[in-house]
Order: structure tokens, then C-alpha cells, then sequence
């Protein structure tokens, strides 16, 4: 166990190496001048490339990077162009907002999108079965910038039963969890069907039916506990699209979270901001996925990492 | 090609599919107007169901261009664009795949632990950071579209060369002396086409649905230039008084998703034997 963990912990503290480098290099062997974007229209060109050498953009790509890694050891990833503050505090100070979103849509995808799974799985060829397959086909063929809107336009403009924009308290909370929940709900709907119809084929379930167990407990604790690994995985991987599509959720709720952050600091060619924000966002998703690793064990005494 | 026909939930989804991408090769014939040129005379107009002019069947938007014609000629963009990005992640992760799988050894290490750096990146931030700087000319979209995509393939085809250079056939064909490529090119390629094609498929609507996303965010086609993302976006303004601009474009995204994602599954219960029933 210890040396699996070992071995895991280096896998991912290689990943986030490799992606600190990825971004680094994308954002800087690209064109576009950051000086001229911060500095106000028709500004000189001396004051441009002043500004340019007052941010190190002029130096070679591995000092820059050097710079950027000591940044890293300080722990502040570097000054906001932007904000003229740590990065790091920038993009944390955003943190809370996305973090408060994802969750809840979550939460709204486990328990949604188990629930539907699991009555179309039971009621297999029924209208349950249909009603569920035609929502989660649907939920992932809208996209959630346009269900976002109709969100808007049905709750907010026309009923106006809820807020659309801004950030105070959970009613603000509803609209943009259900938009950024709406795909992975229809996966994890699917994915939750599939494996439980495959479950309950097996002998085991048999068995459990035979010796009198209720139907209650042969679904919920015989069959779906067998289901949660495949589950459990996606779910996981779901965390990168939560993240991804906090970018557009968040743009059109005028959520103050980091995908927001992101877009604005991208029009600002706010490079150490931009940064930050990939680099915290793989590091969310590689943490996540190796406590999803950690977990199998749990869920399946089977198995055990030597 | 007949068994594809028994599956009514992939005949459905080629049947919109090919709807959309016509109407969309046809926008010359079909579309009344120029989609570009303002006509403020007649700005936000209604469709034609609501009491709009018969000229301007879908309305016209916040600056009096027919929605009908922006549509086809943006459908045109979007299609194309993710069209093409499917094809260069597909023809670059196949590639990578197979020299990986074929070449093994420090290659394959190497190629393998990029791919996982790459997917542990939300594709569109991933995205959005490098048209920031790249820029928004087709070439770079294409570009940026198909770096999110060629995982897939570079994982998928790997493993099937894994699989396939065991199999005795191309041990036969190494002993009747075909050279290493003829073996790779003739024997293992054709055999990793299925998944290749199922893959292709769920991608164009995932390509779709990013390329919109950029549009829609002002980071992808650029206005006046059409397209349903910037559409879209453009109709969010107007959603109190004008709610069919932001409707009609998300429609017809959502369409051509669903008919790509219909065709994806029917291709995958075709294709892969172990999920047919």
C-alpha cells in the first residue's frame, strides 16, 4: 500500500510538472504582447518595451520559466498584471465561489443521475426506462452555455422566480448548478443504467433473490454498491468537465469564480493569472482522481494495491 | 451498412446530421439575404410563427440581418471547422499511436505521459488560453479543436496495436517477410479503424459544442463573420424583448449534437461486438 502510494504521488507530482511546463510554453512562445494590453491605447513604444522588462517578458524562456518556478517556491506564482498582486491570492480569493458551485452540481449529478439510472435499470423497457434514456441523451446534447440562457430566459426573465446573475445565497446558487450539472448528470444517469442492467444479470443477484432478500436491498446493497467503481471513475473524471464548464457557467451568471477569472485575466493577457488557474485546476483534478484511486480499496476489498 | 440501417436511433441521428450539414452546403440557394449586411429598417423582427414578415422566416436580429441566412452561412463555419479539427486529431492520434505502439520504448513513455499531462487540463481552459494568444483565424481554431482531441485516438489505436501485433496473422505476415510499415499500414491499421470511427463520430459533437463555446465566449469566429456560439451570445442581450436571437442558434447547436451523438452510439453498438446484443 505504502509503495503503491509512493509510486501514485510521483506519477502525479510528474503530471503537474509536466503541465506547469505545458502552460508555461504555450503562453509564452505564443505571439501577443501583454505591455500593450495593460497599458492604455496609442501608449508609446518605449513605455511598452519598459513595461515588457519590468515584467522579465524580455528575458530568455528558461530564466523566465527560473523566475516563474521561484515564484512557485514563494508561493505566490508570480504578480497579477492585472490586479499588481500575488497571483496566487488573486486566484484563491476566487476559489470559495467555484468550489461552492461544482459542489452542488455534484451533488445534483450523484443524486439525480444515480436516481435515474437506477429506475431505468429496474423498470427497464418501460416509460421510465424511455423518459430516462430521452432526458440524459438530451442533457448531453444541449449545450450548457445555451441551456444557461433558456435557464434565464424561462426562471429569471419571464417568471422571474429566481436571480441570474451575482452571488448571495443559495437561491443565486440554483440556476448555474443545474446548468453546469446537466451533462454529467445524463452520463452518470447512462453509465448507472448500463452497469447495473450488467449486475443484475449475475448469479450473485440470484442468490440474493432466492434466499429472500427484499428487492430494495438486492439494488441497493448487493447491486449498486457492485456498480460504484465504474461510477466512482467517471465521476471522478467529471470533475475536469465541472472545472471546464465553470468557465462558461460562471461567464453567464456573472459568477465570481475562477472561470471567470480566467476569461476576464485571458482578455487582459494576464499571463501569471492565467497560469495559476490551470495549474490549480490540474491540481484539483490529479488530487481528486488519487483520492478516487485510494477509494477502490474501500468500496472493493478485493482490491488491494501492493 | 444494413445493420446500421436496423438501428433506428443511428438512422435518426444521420438522418439530422446529413439534414444540417445540406441545408449548411446549400446556404447560397437557400438563404434569402446577406448574412453580414445590416438592414436597420428592420431590426428584431419576429419569426414569421409570431407575426414576423414571410421574407425573414426565423426573424432578424439587433441589426437587421435575416437569422435564417446568419444561420446557414454560421452553420457552414461551424460544421467545417469542427469537421477538420476531427480529422487532424484523428489523422495526428493515429499516428502518434501507432509509431508509440509500434516503436515501444522511450517513445512510448514519453508520448503516454504527455497525453496524461493533457487530459488532466479541462479541455476548453486548455483551449481558451492558447486562442488568447494565438489568435482566431481558422487555422489556429482547427489547431486548437484538434490538440484537445488526439488523445483519444493516440490511447485508443495504441492499445489496439498492443493487442493486434500478437495475433498470429502478423506473425504470419512477418515470417512471409513483410517489412515492419507494410505489416503496420496493411495488416494492423485496418484493424483499428472501428473504434477510430466510433471515436469520430461522439468527437464531432464534442468539437461542435467547443467550438460554439469559444464563439460563444468571443474567443472563436469573429463577428460580423457568423457563427452559433457568437450568435448565441449575441442574443443573450436581447432576451427580454428578442428571446427567439439567443433560441434559434442553441437549437440548431443542440440538433447537430444529438444527431453526432445518436450516429456515435448506433456506430458503437455496431462496431463493437462485445456490447452487441
Amino acid at each position: 500500500m505504502r509503495s503503491f502510494l509512493l509510486r501514485r504521488l510521483g506519477q502525479s507530482a510528474t503530471t503537474l510538472v509536466g503541465v506547469s511546463l505545458l502552460v508555461f510554453v504555450i503562453l509564452r512562445v505564443i505571439p501577443g504582447d501583454p505591455a500593450k494590453m495593460l497599458l492604455p491605447e496609442g501608449a508609446p513604444q518605449s513605455a511598452i518595451d519598459a513595461l515588457n522588462r519590468e515584467l522579465g517578458l524580455r528575458e530568455p524562456m528558461w530564466v523566465q520559466y527560473g523566475i516563474f518556478l521561484r515564484s512557485v517556491t514563494r508561493g505566490d506564482f508570480g504578480q497579477s498584471f492585472q490586479y499588481r498582486a500575488p497571483a496566487l491570492r488573486v486566484v484563491v480569493e476566487r476559489v470559495p465561489a467555484t468550489i461552492q458551485l461544482a459542489l452542488a452540481a455534484m451533488l445534483l449529478t450523484v443524486v439525480f443521475g444515480v436516481s435515474i439510472g437506477v429506475l431505468a435499470a429496474v423498470r427497464r423497457g418501460t416509460g421510465y426506462d424511455y423518459a430516462g434514456t430521452v432526458l440524459a441523451v438530451l442533457g448531453q446534447s444541449l449545450p450548457n452555455f445555451w441551456l444557461g440562457i433558456m435557464l434565464i430566459l424561462l426562471f429569471g426573465v419571464t417568471l422571474r422566480w429566481l436571480p441570474t446573475s451575482g452571488f448571495q445565497g443559495w437561491r443565486y446558487l440554483v440556476l448555474p448548478s443545474v446548468t453546469l450539472a446537466a451533462f454529467p448528470t445524463a452520463l452518470v444517469a447512462r453509465l448507472t443504467r448500463s452497469s447495473l442492467l450488467e449486475i443484475l444479470g449475475q448469479e450473485y443477484i440470484r442468490t440474493g433473490r432466492a434466499k429472500g432478500l427484499g428487492e430494495r436491498s438486492v439494488i441497493l446493497r448487493h447491486a449498486l454498491r457492485n456498480a460504484a467503481i465504474p461510477l466512482l471513475t467517471v465521476i471522478g473524471l467529471q470533475i475536469g468537465t465541472l472545472l471546464g464548464g465553470a468557465v462558461i457557467t460562471e461567464s453567464i451568471f456573472a459568477w465570481p469564480g475562477m472561470g471567470k477569472l480566467v476569461v476576464d485575466a485571458i482578455f487582459f493577457r494576464d499571463f501569471p493569472v492565467v497560469q495559476t488557474v490551470l495549474i490549480l485546476s490540474a491540481t484539483i483534478f490529479v488530487v481528486i482522481n488519487l483520492v478516487i484511486d485510494l477509494l477502490y480499496t474501500v468500496l472493493d476489498p478485493r482490491i488491494r494495491y501492493g | 451498412m444494413s445493420r446500421l440501417l436496423r438501428h433506428p436511433m443511428a438512422v435518426v441521428g444521420g438522418l439530422i446530421l446529413g439534414a444540417v450539414i445540406a441545408a449548411s452546403a446549400a446556404a447560397p440557394l437557400l438563404a434569402s439575404s446577406d448574412p453580414i449586411k445590416p438592414s436597420f429598417g428592420k431590426r428584431l423582427q419576429p419569426p414569421k410563427v409570431l407575426g414576423g414578415a414571410s421574407q425573414n422566416v426565423l426573424g432578424t436580429d439587433n441589426l437587421g440581418r435575416d437569422i435564417l441566412a446568419r444561420l446557414l452561412y454560421g452553420g457552414r463555419v461551424s460544421l467545417a471547422l469542427a469537421a477538420s479539427a476531427v480529422v487532424v486529431a484523428a489523422s495526428v492520434g493515429v499516428a502518434v499511436g501507432l509509431a508509440a505502439g509500434v516503436l515501444g520504448g522511450r517513445l512510448d513513455g514519453v508520448v503516454m505521459r504527455v497525453a496524461d499531462v493533457q487530459l488532466a487540463f479541462p479541455v476548453i481552459m486548455l483551449a481558451i488560453a492558447i486562442v488568447a494568444v494565438v489568435g482566431t483565424s481558422p487555422g489556429a481554431l482547427v489547431s486548437v479543436l484538434a490538440l484537445s482531441g488526439w488523445v483519444l485516438y493516440a490511447r485508443t489505436v495504441r492499445a489496439s496495436v498492443l493487442t493486434i501485433r500478437q495475433l498470429d496473422y502478423v506473425e504470419a505476415a512477418r515470417t512471409l517477410g513483410a517489412s515492419d510499415l507494410r505489416v503496420v499500414l496493411l495488416h494492423i491499421l485496418p484493424n483499428t479503424l472501428a473504434p477510430i470511427l466510433v471515436i469520430g463520430s461522439s468527437q464531432f459533437a464534442t468539437m461542435v459544442l467547443l467550438e460554439s463555446g469559444l464563439s460563444f465566449l468571443g474567443l472563436g469566429v469573429q463577428p460580423p463573420q457568423p457563427s452559433w456560439g457568437a450568435m448565441l451570445a449575441e442574443g443573450r442581450d436581447y432576451l427580454s424583448n428578442a428571446w427567439w436571437l439567443a433560441t434559434v442558434p442553441g437549437m440548431a447547436i443542440s440538433l447537430v449534437v444529438l444527431g453526432a451523438n445518436l450516429l456515435g452510439d448506433g456506430l458503437r453498438d455496431l462496431l463493437d461486438p462485445r456490447l452487441r446484443q
